[in-house]
């Protein structure tokens, strides 16, 4: 009997990591914690991978989650000694660079000679941009519909989502850590259990469960108590958080849990909170392997920091791959002052009142001015319900431009205000606000057929 | 009776491109029949009129006991292209939970909703 026909046997993921710059301390505490078999770490926001194009321009080495050296090296000895495999999208726009230098720490520790390291590459259609607009891929923002011609000079990196097919095949050569680049983040706790259990391309409800399964870990702690706003002042030890873990059977039904004696939470307000999270149409969350029916999904408690999870259907995938492409999309600057009682909020204003007046009669040109007053309605604006008089009130005004002179002129005008403007001002240690370069987020779609992955096992 | 979404039900919203989407959950499974019908595709819009520059649409999830809403046009162009402090639509789940519902007497009772505190 192969041990994936055995009903009973349970696999289990762990979420070490939700976003780049997430809690460093947590990948190696979920494989010191209890048991895991595998270890996701998700490092890639929509805006990330054109931070990394910049900084493999200036170094071809670069262009990588750089934190997943110092990931991988807390974890080594799991990974070496215990079988505990790590699958992370922390490639960017260049995986091979990155496994390189995986095995240079490795080496380093002595373990190399350990490791194999599946690459995941293709996703990257920077180079063929031209090729695929003139060939009758529009690539047209799912958002404005616009085509990408429009902004094609400015285009900073394009990337394919791409799905848990290429990370099954470099488990399946052997890899004990796979590194990727724009893979989907549900695909990085969906591939290691399509793999583990056999599911079929077309066992629709277990791919959607495995799917689920990623959403509900792929933000870290964001499910076991972190941002968790029901009955949020008793959730216990939040300094001690446990990030998830889903123990998973070969039927897709699993259990989300963390390890015992850590802090935070998991029941199931807390599972439906992060369920909801970032959801558009929950009958359809499309991804390149299925489409998961979020109504379909059942919770029950299950013990203590224990959510059982069953139910989940799927449906056949679409023919398109999502893609991530960044542009250069001009120039913005926030700076802020701060106003004290008495009448914080009416100097505040009149603060505002000033400068746009001076910003006007320089005849600078902005796309868009926007003031906050923080403390009295920044979150909420005029939903907001005043209750008395604003002890105190931050002035926080940005500006955005396609005109870069423009921006670091604003950029000068906030200082002055503190001994020319309205009294009872301070908070202007930090100094100039700082002129930023808008990289902006173009979603499309694409034939799913013009992206070819490719699997490499290095070690 | 006045009673606060706050008191029945909890929340969580996030981001996609100047979309924020808001899930709604009900405290209590009882909850939800009176939260899907309290949160209509109208109300929701009337809650944010003047917050959001696009339309609103809503999607039943009986299975969680929760309701989500897309709301466009409401991140200030979103992500990076964003100047508001809530350029990823964080806190629109509480900006949400700020409604307040007008529940028949007999109704809430027998639901055992928290009655909103006086003004």
């Amino acid at each position: 009997m192969t041990p994936s026909s055995t009903a009973d046997r349970i696999v289990r993921v762990a979420s070490g990591q939700g976003f780049w710059g997430d809690w460093l301390d947590a990948p190696r505490r979920q494989v010191e914690g209890g048991p895991v078999d595998y270890l996701m770490l998700d490092y890639l926001a929509e805006v990330t991978m054109s931070i990394l194009q910049k900084q493999k321009e200036r170094d071809p080495a670069m262009g990588y989650a750089r934190d997943f050296l110092g990931a991988m090296e807390s974890v080594l000895p799991a990974v070496t000694e215990r079988g505990v495999k790590v699958i992370a999208n922390a490639g960017g726009v260049n995986p091979l660079a990155c496994a390189k230098a995986v095995l240079d720490v490795a080496q380093s520790r002595g373990a190399s000679g350990k490791l194999r390291i599946g690459v995941v590459t293709g996703d990257d259609l920077l180079p063929r941009l031209d090729e695929l607009i003139a060939s009758g891929h529009p690539l047209t923002n799912m958002e404005s519909g616009e085509p990408l011609s429009t902004v094609r000079d400015r285009v900073l990196s394009a990337n394919a989502y791409i799905g848990s097919v290429p990370i099954v095949e470099a488990l399946t050569r052997g890899a004990n850590v796979v590194v990727t680049g724009r893979s989907t983040d549900t695909a990085l706790t969906m591939a290691p259990l399509r793999y583990e259990f056999g599911w079929g391309a077309t066992d629709w409800d277990k791919l959607a469960a495995g799917i689920i399964a990623g959403h509900i870990i792929e933000c870290g702690a964001q499910c076991s108590g972190g941002n968790c706003l029901y009955d949020w002042r008793n959730i216990p030890d939040l300094a001690n958080v446990g990030y998830p873990i889903v123990e998973v059977r070969a039927d897709g039904t699993f259990v989300v849990t963390k390890h015992p004696k850590t802090g935070g939470r998991i029941n199931i307000p807390s599972i439906s909170e992060q369920l909801v999270y970032e959801m558009g149409d929950p009958h359809a969350y499309i991804t390149p392997d299925v489409v998961a029916d979020f109504t379909s999904i059942h919770l029950a408690a299950d013990g203590a920091d224990r959510v059982r999870v069953f139910g989940i259907t799927g449906r056949e995938a679409t023919d398109k791959l999502k893609v991530s492409i960044a542009y250069r999309a001009g120039f913005k600057a926030v700076g802020t002052l701060v106003y004290a009682w008495p009448d914080a909020l009416d100097k505040a204003r009149l603060a505002d009142r000033v400068l746009r007046e001076r910003l006007d009669n320089m005849g600078l040109k902005f796309d868009e001015l926007l003031t906050e007053f923080v403390g009295v309605s920044a979150t909420h604006g005029p939903l907001t319900v005043q209750s008395g008089a604003a002890p105190e009130v931050q002035l926080r005004v940005g500006v955005r431009s396609s005109d870069r002179k423009s921006v670091e002129r604003f950029t000068r005008e906030l200082a002055p205000l503190v001994l020319n403007g309205p009294p009872s001002v301070t908070g202007f240690a930090g100094g100039r606000p700082k002129v930023e370069e808008i990289v902006a987020y173009w979603p499309a779609l694409v034939d799913k057929a013009v992206v070819q992955t490719n699997v490499e096992v290095l070690s | 009776m006045k009673v606060r979404l706050l008191d029945i039900a909890h929340a969580r919203s996030g981001d996609k491109g100047d979309t924020a989407n808001v899930g709604v959950i009900a405290l209590k499974p009882d909850w939800f029949p009176l939260l899907s019908e309290q949160l209509t595709l109208e109300r929701v819009r009337r809650h944010f009129a003047g917050v959001i520059t696009g339309d609103v649409e809503r999607f039943e999830l009986p299975n969680l006991h929760a309701l989500n809403f897309l709301l466009h046009g409401a991140l200030g162009g979103g992500g990076t292209l964003s100047l508001k402090t809530d350029a990823q639509g964080k806190v629109f789940s509480t900006a949400m939970l700020r409604m307040v519902l007008d529940v028949p007497d007999d109704r809430a009772r027998s639901l055992g909703l928290p009655a909103a505190p006086a003004a």
